[in-house]
């Protein structure tokens, strides 16, 4: 799987690469220091397009909500599935990120063995709905 | 004499493979490792002759027959979700089994090792992607949609509900319900 995520954070880029890599899953990561860095890179129409984007919600320059509402209004990106994550767990910004276009809100764990469980279990839904036919228009997730 | 030699096993299994597609005039393209792709017809006597030829070179053909069956598996619990008026009471091992003529082991057995999910799982996910659509096509309520699904109880649909999505299924009323009135 292509998988990209965008977050200004270097400690949390290191924290998520290396739990997807311990994963074994045969997946190809892209990193990005922040929003508009991700930004710049979707707008080159040569690029590959990923299967799913990783956003932090809190970024300096462009935030991943406004990347999220930017990706989805371009039709270019409709099979992509995009997970946002935040140490924030308030109901509301949960359901503000779905109605915007998201598929995956994961409230951000400070526990390595965790965080590894969590995207285990968002790469495992979201290929369940690549691979078995499902609606995108109604898969959420948050975990 | 002693011969010392190396080799690339990798590049030799491409000479191997690309010889004997070559000598059955099959025309193909050779995408990588392990996968070929045959671009016309080619006959039931010539493949089996390129099993025959590659084995002898510990080279074997996966056979398809395993995606096959689990294929079927999928498409019969989706029947079973979907089709029916309202599922059948029978248990599902039950179901499976009677409909595609293999135990319930075998089944499940070839179903974990073969998608990184077992059946129970993938049942689940089904039975809540149906009951979504049941909720926002049909605008039923839980009760029904717990009675449809053959659910014993509203409260363990919800629990499931919110297991597979994160949400409840009021929440995700909510937020398909505000995504809609967006777009419009």
């Amino acid at each position: 799987m292509h998988i990209l995520i965008a977050d200004d954070d270097e400690d949390d880029r290191t924290f998520f690469s290396e739990a997807m890599m311990e994963l074994k899953m045969n997946n190809k990561l892209t990193l990005f220091n922040d929003g508009k860095d991700l930004m710049d890179y979707l707008a080159d129409p040569e690029i590959v397009i990923p299967h799913i984007l990783f956003l932090d919600l809190n970024m300096p320059f462009m935030s991943g909500f406004e990347c999220l509402k930017l990706i989805r209004s371009n039709n270019r990106f409709k099979d992509v599935s995009i997970a946002i994550y935040s140490t924030s767990s308030s109901e509301k910004d949960i359901e503000e990120t779905f109605i915007e276009g998201a598929n995956i809100y994961i409230k951000k764990p400070n526990d390595f063995t965790k965080l590894k469980k969590v995207i285990k279990e968002v790469l495992n839904i979201n290929w369940q709905f690549h691979s078995s036919g499902l609606n995108k228009e109604t898969f959420f997730f948050s975990i | 004499m002693k011969l010392y030699i190396k080799y690339d096993g990798i590049a030799a299994c491409r000479v191997i493979l690309q010889e004997q597609l070559e000598r059955l005039n099959i025309k193909h393209q050779i995408l990588g490792l392990g996968e070929i792709e045959i671009s016309d017809n080619v006959s039931r006597e010539d493949l089996a002759e390129l099993h025959t030829a590659l084995n002898k070179y510990s080279i074997f053909v996966v056979d398809n027959e395993k995606s096959q069956l689990i294929q079927r598996i999928k498409d019969t619990i989706v029947e079973m979700i979907y089709e029916n008026e309202k599922l059948p009471s029978v248990t599902i091992s039950q179901y499976l089994s009677e409909k595609l003529n293999f135990s319930y082991g075998y089944i499940t057995n070839i179903f974990t090792e073969n998608t990184y999910s077992s059946i129970e799982n993938f049942i689940i996910i089904q039975k809540i992607e149906r009951a979504k659509k049941l909720i926002i096509e049909d605008q039923l309520t839980l009760t029904e949609v717990s009675y449809k699904l053959n659910y014993s109880s509203v409260a363990y649909l919800s629990s499931q509900f919110k297991k597979v999505t994160g949400l409840t299924p009021s929440a995700f009323k909510r937020i398909v319900d505000k995504r809609r009135n967006l777009a419009n």
